[in-house]
């Protein structure tokens, strides 16, 4: 029974780690572009279009690594889209998210058709835990680099955000656009920057589904992924190293059904694989009203309004 | 014209102003979707395809024959649901993208009322009365959940009723693998089949099954309600202005959530007769993207239930040449999908058309008493 219980822990641990990457790329692009006030719900998209443009790109030039940079490129093209349409007057910027997000996934399915059987090269893991002696363990903390990336990544925006002109620009602008206005800051043009940005690294969470884990191009590998991205920030308050901690949380969650599975308790799988959604769900219920959530959200934000 | 400064004065004699607006709101969308037509025609060109065999495929597929113009219709009836389960509570100012989820739960409730129903042998009207009734106050109380959330707890309900579809669909296959599964259902598991004897049929002289019908009855008495009831004008006045309406003394939360909740049941209902009149089981084949594109019929007749019929009809028609598309131009099933997004794409874009074109504005044309 310990054993068993350890089993799952350390599948969950495993899951935490390999499960992660994506949801810390998008949510730290949409950090980004929500700290400068104004939300992307196309991420989605992003993240779909980014693992099929990754699978492919590495099938045709057989290096993983010009795929991720290219899933990065199509996630930037998405973003500066999202970007320009939102910097329109009257335009609603939550339905074009959606609507970034159909057009993306559409796309997406439409190229990637070919790539479903062939197998691109994938991405290659950092060995941690080979020195345990246990397989499992080991196992678990097979590293993707990218998710060392991701985690300096987050460090540098918190520090950016806190010490450089660039940080004091983008979250002036989401909190205040009359103030950054008065300061002789484009609104339009930050967010544009902005949301082109979080788009190019949603597109590397998405390479990251394609070429390592799952670690194959089909139609229903995101599931939603890049949408609790979005109330991950919310429960991060927009803050970008605590995405990495939220980030975390969701892996594991989502690896309760599997490993679970492994020491033989199927009853409730489907439950167990939709706790990422419920987890969430509670998450926001729990922080829709907090106080500290309301004073750290960026002033001009719509998603909370 | 210059030379009249006052401002225009909307009175009874400017009839022109209603009828300006009514122009530009039907313009603006017609002009995007040609639009839209025309962006794809260039990724057609650009992939080395025909524009002119697409759309003619199109037109054939969707309205050349009789046959096609049903099976159009036949597709628009879960859009027309799906639709309305979206404009709706867009009307009280809510983002609410969940029909997916109600639409499955909603066929999932109604197949597993059927069960003890058709085993007992009830009478046919009985079996679909109550199959029709669990399926719209399952959808109702889910869609109605994520509008409760969002008045009472502040939770956004774009996010919560997106969340609430996966989970929904979670619910749904925890019971076909699970309790419900009928054991016959070996490589797709479902749940039991209703029987023919149960099954929706067909408007008598056509292919179109009844859920059409229903879709249209139901448009027509939420345009009614929306636009000639004070319920309607109460929603609708939330809808421009939250405090405004609470400073009226309306019932802000009741009106949010009973506007959620019919949306739940038309989306629960399209859940229904996808169980009793297509698939006669709740299975997978539930979870196919109508409550999304039901979002997009929804924008494309700018919230209006009347209108949102002949467009579902459109998208209809799309869905069902897509067969034929895919066998005579050797194109993916996705394209239809990529048609959708630059429609949706390009349709919330020319939002910002509105009240920028000089023609539509009657002080800029100077048409004044």
């Amino acid at each position: 029974m310990e054993s068993a219980f350890l089993t799952v822990l350390i599948a969950m641990l495993g899951g935490a780690i390999r499960v992660s990457t994506p949801f810390m790329f998008v949510a730290l692009g949409e950090c980004l572009t929500e700290k400068s006030g104004r939300i992307n719900l196309g991420l989605e998209g992003n993240l779909v279009l980014g693992a099929m443009v990754a699978y492919a790109i590495s099938f045709h030039t057989g290096n993983p690594w010009i795929g991720v940079l290219a899933a990065g490129g199509s996630g930037l093209i998405l973003g500066a889209l999202h970007g320009y349409i939102c910097k329109l007057p009257k335009v609603n910027d939550i339905a074009v998210g959606i609507a970034i997000m159909s057009f993306g996934t559409g796309v997406a399915f439409f190229f990637g058709k070919p790539y479903i059987q062939p197998s691109a090269p994938r991405l290659d893991a950092i060995h941690l835990g080979d020195w345990t002696g246990n397989p499992a363990l080991a196992q678990a903390l097979q590293v993707n680099p990218l998710w060392f990336v991701g985690i300096i990544l987050a460090f540098a925006m918190s520090w950016a955000f806190a010490n450089t002109r660039w940080g004091l620009i983008v979250r002036m602008t989401g909190d205040s656009a009359a103030s950054a206005k008065a300061m002789g800051v484009s609104v339009d043009w930050v967010r544009f920057l902005a949301t082109a940005a979080g788009g190019f690294l949603a597109g590397i969470g998405g390479a990251f589904l394609s070429l390592y884990y799952p670690g194959s191009w089909n139609q229903g590998l995101s599931s939603g992924q890049g949408l609790m991205a979005v109330a991950l920030v919310i429960f991060a308050r927009w803050d970008p190293v605590r995405c990495i901690w939220a980030a975390l949380l969701f892996g594991a969650a989502g690896a309760i059904g599997p490993s679970l599975q492994s020491v033989g308790i199927s009853q409730g799988y489907y439950f167990f694989n939709a706790a990422p959604y419920i987890l969430t769900l509670f998450i926001m219920i729990a922080s829709a009203r907090s106080k500290g959530a309301a004073r750290e959200v960026p002033g001009e934000l719509s998603i909370t309004k | 014209m210059s030379a009249e400064t006052a401002g225009p004065i909307p009175t009874s004699r400017t009839p022109n102003v209603r009828t300006l607006k009514l122009a530009e709101a039907v313009f603006v969308p017609v002009l995007a979707l040609v639009a839209s037509f025309l962006i794809f025609s260039l990724f057609l060109l650009i992939i080395g395809k025909s524009p002119i065999d697409f759309f003619s495929l199109v037109w054939t597929g969707g309205f050349g024959s009789s046959f096609s113009l049903q099976q159009s219709m036949q597709r628009a009836a879960p859009l027309i649901l799906t639709a309305l389960a979206f404009a709706i509570p867009a009307r009280i100012g809510l983002t609410m993208i969940g029909a997916e989820g109600a639409l499955v739960l909603g066929g999932f409730a109604a197949a597993a009322v059927a069960i003890p129903l058709v085993t007992g042998g009830s009478p046919v009207w009985m079996a679909w009365l109550f199959m029709a009734l669990a399926a719209m106050a399952v959808g109702g109380v889910w869609i109605g959940l994520a509008g409760w959330l969002r008045h009472y707890r502040g939770v956004n309900e774009t996010i919560s009723s997106l969340l609430l579809s996966y989970i929904a669909i979670a619910i749904m296959n925890f019971f076909v693998e699970g309790a419900l599964r009928d054991p016959a259902s070996a490589n797709k598991p479902s749940t039991m089949p209703i029987g023919d004897a149960y099954r929706v049929g067909a408007i008598p002289g056509t292919d179109v099954h009844w859920g059409f019908a229903a879709g249209v009855v139901l448009a027509i008495i939420l345009f009614i309600l929306m636009s000639r009831t004070t319920f309607g004008f109460a929603a609708r006045m939330t809808g421009g202005n939250v405090r405004a309406a609470k400073a009226q003394g309306l019932p802000v939360g009741f009106l949010m959530v009973s506007c959620c909740a019919i949306a739940g049941c038309c989306a629960g209902l399209a859940g229904f007769f996808e169980v009793a009149a297509i698939h006669g089981q709740a299975n997978a084949s539930l979870v196919a993207g109508y409550g999304f594109t039901g979002i997009l019929v929804a924008f494309l007749s700018r919230h209006n239930p009347l209108t949102i019929v002949p467009v579902a009809i459109i998208f209809g028609a799309i869905a069902a040449a897509g067969g034929l598309i895919q066998r005579r131009m050797g194109m993916p099933d996705a394209t239809v999908l990529v048609l959708q997004g630059i429609i949706f794409v390009v349709l919330l874009a020319s939002d910002t058309l509105y009240g920028r074109i000089k023609f539509f504005q009657p002080e800029a044309r100077g048409d004044r008493t």
